[in-house]
């Protein structure tokens, strides 16, 4: 058995500790906003928050988050929330799919860096893949919340 | 405004009181011709777009699939406006599959195009309805009563709600003539509207067919033979077996149907993850069939001297051999594209439950009464019986219209009698797809001296679509070779010519099918023909395009030349084409006409050190009445992208018979620091509204080539670009 902390509530599961924290996430603990992309750690679908860093959950195993906070897209962060309000306001996702990854790699993103310039956006964004080619949107939604986040402080 | 009169109320709508106490109105969307009509009339079925509650509610539905397209919300926003409903009332039903919603295939860019109309006409029927009840229940005439906002208003300022209005107007007769609203009051048609969905889609809340859950489901890998076709000779599951989680293992035929399954040996577990272990674990033998054969190289060079050689002709018009002689100068090109992959970021996948002769399923798939067909052949069951959800799509591009992950599912739920969901791994994905055509191309054209086109050679040989339908068709089919032989040009003696390509994997239908090959050569030959001509390549252009006129051919495919010479004029203006750029920057155009759109695109790119990158695409749109402004915009931006990662990265291979590729790192895709700026420009039209998912693609990857050109005075023919080491 193991326990795992996501988005503040405790889960114990009886799992391999080398079973990916992805299906653990989605299958045992049936959170399914976290998404399988490629199974490789290549595409950013499966991104988590791992004790604020964000992981590829595809290739990490459970028994590498125990003991650590995981945020999901299902959980609560205040830039996760300013993210999505972004993202809903310029209409960012298109089939929607890859999104909760990518708010969740552009929520690490201003965890440790309130003033991104473009390039570390996108240094922050490369593990991403939409097929669908909302990538603008996303920049554009990034550097909004980032206005408005200047703007209230 | 517009009226229609004289539907019969029998054949067209009728209102069904439901128990629940909502007003529901039912019409039959296959209302386009007469033979139609009369078709319904024997088997009448009602059918279900909108069902307002008497708390106020309105729930609309959508029929067809949404997978980007923005869908849900076009559709439904078209009923609402006509039914001067509010828009935060609206709630979006998605349908099963079945025949009463007319076709529900979401493909070809054509829902709007084909149900705009319909839409209307469900929210006018609904709005006149609830006019009626109204003024019933006031005693007044129904010409003192307005809707507005999800209201009935009378002209002495009294008013209700819609939703008290719903028992009254339950009871009323249908109306036979409706009164649809003219354009230029349109609420919510032509506007910016955010996706329905938006608010699920960040929250993780959008249930996708990967996200689907039953009790006791168990999940399913499956080893399928590397070769396309080929069949299991034996296996050994007993290491399978040992792997915590894994339940059964058992092998699965394949159905012989251009959307059957391709068989093979299904691991059945508690979780994915278990599955696709037991999946690896697997020791397996195959008889690999005659695909085993397909080497993509020796195939290139089979099909390239196909198109060096005179093929079966398609299309004849002057003298060629003539221009030819005449010529001032000749010139003359030979391209190469691989075969693509669609690689949604959604892999296939289908939850099915199959309980005695019925079943029920969980889908992502762009055609639900396609699936439902498949399913009740493999089951030999009744319509009745089998019923397909659609769930939210993470990416289609034409791949999940074919329904084959559907009937495996259907076949291990129906062999182990519990509920099953089948993932496809990525892998299984980029390795058994059913590609984009691989092809080659050969054109030749006569320039007088003036630099006019006197004669124009297209010669093509590609594994057609239709083979997967009837095997061993190996030439182009019809509308394959439309969309070559009605290149918009306006050229006097003209000649197509299809090549034979056998097909040696599943060929299918990927965002904008022919047009890619098609939009390729033709714009990229163009363009070699303006400098040959010593032109600049838009004037040229514009002058190959040649005189206003409408072009109706025998396909159906007819266009108008002013429209498309419209969109290259102002995507070469928000260019600025001609201005000096930067050095080692350059722009190139393209310019394409499908899915009854006009499409043109001036990309900027530079070079440098040999590297290419593209800083900026304008593309131009005009697909008629336009829906939702910010869809077709998002859908123009999405195409700029797709259309650069086939540029850029996009190739399939084969190697004895087997996929090379297997997965994001060797199938790449344009990730976010790759990305120029793309900027849309929407051609105001009332035309009838045309085609928009796919259009935007054709003209990006020839557009590049063209600008690489300009840069560097290096003519690129084959792609991807990154086999010549450029990006």
């Amino acid at each position: 058995m193991v326990t795992l902390r996501i988005n503040g509530e405790k889960h114990t599961i009886d799992v391999a500790p080398d079973m990916p924290l992805l299906w653990a996430i989605r299958d045992i603990i049936g959170l399914t906003g976290t998404k399988y992309g490629c199974g490789k750690g290549l595409c950013g679908s499966c991104k988590v928050l791992l004790d604020n860093s964000p992981v590829q959950s595809c290739v990490i195993p459970v028994s590498a988050a125990i003991g650590k906070n995981i945020l999901t897209i299902e959980g609560s962060s205040e830039n996760l929330q300013l993210l999505q309000e972004s993202w809903v306001e310029l209409n960012v996702p298109q089939c929607g799919f890859c999104q909760p990854g990518q708010l969740i790699a552009a929520t690490a993103l201003l965890n440790k860096n309130e003033n991104p310039t473009d390039k570390e956006i996108e240094e922050a964004m490369i593990g991403n893949i939409c097929r669908c080619g909302t990538y603008q949107r996303i920049k554009k939604a990034i550097q909004k919340t980032v206005e408005l986040k200047n703007q209230h402080s | 405004m517009s009226t229609i009169k004289n539907i019969s109320r029998r054949t067209f709508v009728r209102s069904i009181g439901l128990a629940s106490g909502g007003l529901i109105l039912a019409c039959n969307t296959s209302v386009f011709s007469d033979k139609e009509i009369k078709k319904n009339l024997v088997d009448f079925n009602p059918n279900l777009f909108v069902q307002l509650n008497s708390d106020g509610s309105l729930v609309l539905i959508a029929s067809r699939s949404e997978m980007g397209n923005g869908v849900r919300t076009s559709l439904t926003s078209v009923i609402a406006d006509e039914m001067e409903a509010d828009w935060n009332k609206v709630i979006v039903k998605q349908a099963t599959g079945d025949a009463k919603y007319g076709d529900q295939n979401t493909d070809g860019s054509r829902s709007i195009r084909y149900l705009y109309e319909t839409m209307r006409k469900m929210g006018a029927m609904a709005k006149a309805m609830l006019i009626a009840a109204a003024a019933k229940k006031w005693q007044v005439s129904e010409s003192e009563c307005t809707a507005e906002n999800h209201f009935i208003i009378h002209s002495s300022g009294k008013k209700l709600g819609f939703g008290d209005l719903v028992e009254i107007a339950k009871t009323l007769e249908v109306p036979t003539d409706i009164t649809l609203k003219s354009p230029k009051d349109f609420k919510y048609i032509g506007k910016n509207l955010r996706s329905i969905d938006a608010e699920d889609y960040v929250k993780g809340k959008a249930v996708f067919g990967l996200d689907k859950r039953l009790p006791n489901m168990k999940f399913v890998a499956i080893a399928r033979c590397p070769v396309t076709f080929g069949t299991v000779k034996s296996f050994e599951k007993y290491e399978a077996l040992k792997i915590a989680g894994v339940e059964a293992v058992i092998e699965i035929p394949r159905v012989e149907k251009p959307f059957g399954a391709l068989g093979g040996i299904a691991v059945i577990a508690s979780n994915t993850w278990a599955a696709f272990k037991g999946k690896e674990a697997l020791e397996i033998e195959w008889n690999f069939g005659d695909n085993k054969s397909y080497n993509s190289k020796a195939y290139m060079d089979e099909i390239t001297a196909n198109v060096h050689k005179q093929g079966k002709v398609a299309k004849d018009v002057g003298t060629i051999n003539k221009a030819f002689k005449n010529a001032h100068k000749i010139v003359e090109s030979t391209y190469q594209l691989p075969h693509l992959s669609h690689a949604p970021m959604e892999v296939p996948n289908a939850v099915a439950w199959v309980q005695g002769d019925s079943c029920e399923v969980w889908a992502p798939t762009q055609a639900p009464q396609t699936t439902r067909k498949e399913v009740i052949d493999y089951l030999k069951t009744s319509e009745e019986k089998v019923t397909i959800n659609v769930t939210f799509l993470g990416g289609g591009f034409g791949r999940k219209s074919k329904p084959d992950y559907v009937v495996e599912a259907v076949m291990i739920s129906k062999e182990l009698n519990v509920p099953v969901q089948v993932v496809w791994t990525r892998e299984d994905d980029i390795k058994h797809d059913y590609y984009h055509t691989v092809s080659a191309q050969y054109l030749k054209a006569s320039l007088d001296k003036n630099g006019n086109v006197t004669g124009w050679l297209h010669r093509f040989a590609l594994p057609s679509i239709v083979s997967t339908f009837s095997p061993g068709v190996d030439y182009a089919a019809g509308f394959e070779i439309a969309s070559a032989s009605n290149v918009p040009f306006d050229i006097k003696n003209m000649k197509i010519e299809v090549g034979k390509a056998p097909a040696m994997v599943r060929i299918g239908w990927l965002r904008s099918v022919i047009n890619i090959p098609h939009g390729f050569s033709e714009n990229v030959f163009a363009d070699e023909l303006a400098y040959a001509a010593n032109l600049d390549p838009l004037e040229f252009r514009l002058n190959l395009i040649g005189k206003d006129r409408i072009e109706d051919t025998q396909n159906e495919i007819k266009y108008d030349t002013a429209r498309l010479k419209k969109v290259l004029k102002i995507a070469a203006k928000n260019a600025e084409w001609g201005k000096q750029l930067p050095e080692n920057h350059a722009y190139g155009l393209a310019v394409h006409y499908s899915f009854y759109s006009y499409v043109a695109s001036v990309v900027e790119v530079s070079v440098i050190n040999k590297k290419v990158k593209v800083h900026n695409v304008f593309t131009v749109i005009d697909c008629g009445t336009v829906v939702n402004k910010d869809t077709v915009k998002a859908q123009m931006e999405g195409s700029a992208i797709f259309g650069m990662s086939l540029a850029f990265y996009g190739k399939i291979t084969a190697k004895d018979g087997a996929i090379e590729q297997s997965n994001y790192d060797n199938y790449k895709m344009i990730r976010i620091h790759e990305i120029p700026k793309v900027h849309v420009e929407i051609v105001e039209s009332s035309e009838k509204p045309t085609g928009v998912g796919e259009p935007g693609v054709p003209v990006i990857a020839p557009a590049i080539v063209n600008a690489i050109f300009k840069a560097t005075g290096k003519r690129y023919h084959n792609l991807p670009l990154s086999d010549y080491g450029l990006v």
